[in-house]
């Protein structure tokens, strides 16, 4: 098998969704503790990997570590707001795909 | 496990009435002994249209068959049923609208019983004067809000919590039709006049808020919660279905910026310390969620207003040599566009809006897409937005030219692209944009709401 490089490879689900008209949130699940701590260390997910991808403000970025759930979240403030001229996804739903492609080695 | 008195079961059926769901859930939610039927009618999530407009996402037919099983089961079992969020963005014509399904099926049905309704719908002015007594504040990351935005809304909502829904039940409602709620505020109307502990409550609440999403298989139908003086139980209402430790904690991750914590207007529930344990292979255990009460009490708004007008076309384009270059062809075609329309209309860029998205290629996720492959096939989405519909569709018209024949080199033979429709210009009438993300200080839970009662008799 080949060794998996990207976020989504190692991860269970990668999704992402509205946290109301705002915010967008992404959830990540793990299948494994060792999947989860593989990704949860230090220098993998960071702030400014997430600003760098979505081209928000590293300050704005929050991530939160759910060991018993083997699952991390990614929230920021929509860049632009849902349902705006240049909304291009109202519901954020497919969002994740850049998150998806990170590379974790 | 023993019940006492002041527990209290209830049924979630669905995450959206109009959702549907199986109607021998609620038979068995009502044989497990349920004490309430709780739904709720709406959300913000599918954008700013529907409180603008005052009209619903879901269609009549749908809501009506939701309604008719829930309102018939509850009223033969005689236990309340609530319905928050009515109309999707919970206007007042919102819960005139579903008021008036509850009293046709009653006529149907020969039923009699206490009917409340609860309307939310804020007056601008009203939000001025306590804008300028200070009392609105904004939510990250929104700033300021002045008294012509607030003028600007076609409807402003205020999201009551559990109080006026539990004024309505303990003043006789037998079934409580609510404006806009917190998703959680009628779980919690059921649970915390019964002195039941609030960190269980909200966070049941919050658990059971989208129906079967706590669950292993989310299309299958709802749950019922049973919340306790030490912490809630939850299972699914479809035999085949199941909750696990996994799948109800992890439904508070959905749709929330924050895992952990989760304001309501009086206060914020902490889940950091909830432990979750299976029951059996389909019921879960949830202790140790905390609530720390606010020192003021706040109500946040929602408002939607109009920003423009707006005319849409769709062009399809299968031609290898333009999509090679399909980002050339869109910069092209939006230099000339923005040349003919300050020619032929006189406006510049600052006066209207227009938006080409290639479907296909990079429609979604635009700059961030990490896939530049050439598209087999792509659609062009045009979007015009303007001060009023005429000027919309009159750049759509100048565009119509551009989106049909535009050609790559202008040497080559006129090319003509696959146009969806005829006539291509599609308008889409108002466009509307959330401008509130604010909360308002309030000295008492209900003075923002109005509740009407009426006796519903239909013999």
């Amino acid at each position: 098998m080949r060794e998996a490089r990207t976020l989504g490879d190692v991860a269970d689900l990668v999704r992402s969704k509205n946290a109301g008209p705002f915010w967008v949130t992404f959830d990540i699940f793990f299948a494994t503790d060792a999947d989860y701590e593989r990704v949860a260390a230090p220098g993998i997910l960071e702030r400014r990997s997430i600003a760098d991808l979505y081209r928000v403000p590293p300050d704005d970025v929050r991530i939160f570590h759910l060991p018993s759930l083997r699952a991390i979240k990614i929230s920021f403030p929509r860049p632009v707001t849902q349902g705006s001229f240049t909304d291009r996804d109202i519901h954020a739903g497919q969002q994740y795909i850049p998150l998806g492609q990170l590379p974790v080695q | 496990m023993s019940r006492d008195a002041r527990d209290v079961s209830v049924i979630f059926p669905t995450g959206m009435l109009g959702g549907g769901f199986p109607d021998e859930t609620i038979e068995r939610g009502i044989e497990l002994g349920a004490d309430a039927i709780a739904v709720d009618g709406g959300s913000t999530d599918s954008g700013p249209y529907y409180l603008g407009t005052g009209t619903a996402k879901t269609t009549d037919a749908a809501v009506e068959h939701d309604l008719h099983v829930l309102l018939t089961a509850a009223r033969e079992a005689d236990i309340p049923l609530i319905v928050t969020s009515c109309g999707t963005a919970g206007t007042n014509a919102g819960v005139d609208w579903v008021a008036g399904m509850v009293d046709a099926i009653a006529r149907e049905e020969h039923l009699r019983f206490t009917l409340s309704t609860i309307f939310s719908e804020q007056h601008a002015d009203a939000i001025t004067a306590a804008l300028a007594a200070g009392a609105v504040k904004p939510l990250p990351p929104a700033g300021p809000v002045d008294a012509q935005v607030l003028r600007s809304c076609e409807h402003i909502v205020g999201l009551m919590g559990f109080e006026p829904i539990a004024d309505a039940l303990a003043g006789g409602a037998d079934v409580v039709l609510a404006g806009r709620a917190t998703d959680t505020a009628s779980v919690a109307a059921l649970a915390l006049p019964r002195g039941l502990p609030p960190g269980p409550t909200w966070h049941a609440a919050k658990t059971v808020e989208c129906g079967g999403l706590c669950t292993t298989n989310p299309q299958s139908g709802g749950v019922l919660v049973d919340i306790d003086d030490a912490g809630f139980t939850v299972r699914p209402l479809d035999p085949n279905s199941a909750c696990t430790p996994t799948s109800v904690a992890a439904h508070m991750l959905y749709e929330n910026a924050d895992p952990f914590r989760m304001r309501e207007p009086s206060g914020t529930l902490d889940t950091s310390q909830a432990e979750y344990r299976a029951v059996d292979d389909k019921t879960v255990r949830v202790e140790g969620s905390r609530f720390e009460p606010a020192v003021q009490h706040t109500i946040k708004l929602e408002g939607s207003a109009i920003a423009g007008y707006e005319t849409i076309a769709l062009v399809g384009i299968r031609d290898p040599n333009i999509l090679a270059q399909i980002d050339t062809w869109i910069e092209i075609l939006d230099e000339i566009l923005t040349d003919r329309v300050r020619a032929l209309l006189g406006l510049d860029r600052a006066e209207y809006e227009t938006q080409l998205t290639a479907y296909g290629h990079n429609a979604v996720l635009g700059g961030l897409d990490p896939d530049t492959a050439t598209p087999r096939e792509v659609g062009v989405l045009f979007k015009a937005r303007a001060r009023d519909q005429g000027t919309a569709t009159a750049i759509a018209k100048i565009a119509n030219p551009l989106l049909l024949h535009l050609p790559l080199r202008l040497e080559t033979h006129l090319p003509s692209f696959a146009f969806a429709t005829s006539p291509p210009e599609i308008e889409r009438g108002a466009a509307y944009e959330f401008v509130l993300n604010h909360t308002i200080d309030v000295a008492s839970p209900v003075e923002l709401f109005r509740t009407e009662t009426t006796k519903i008799s239909h013999a």
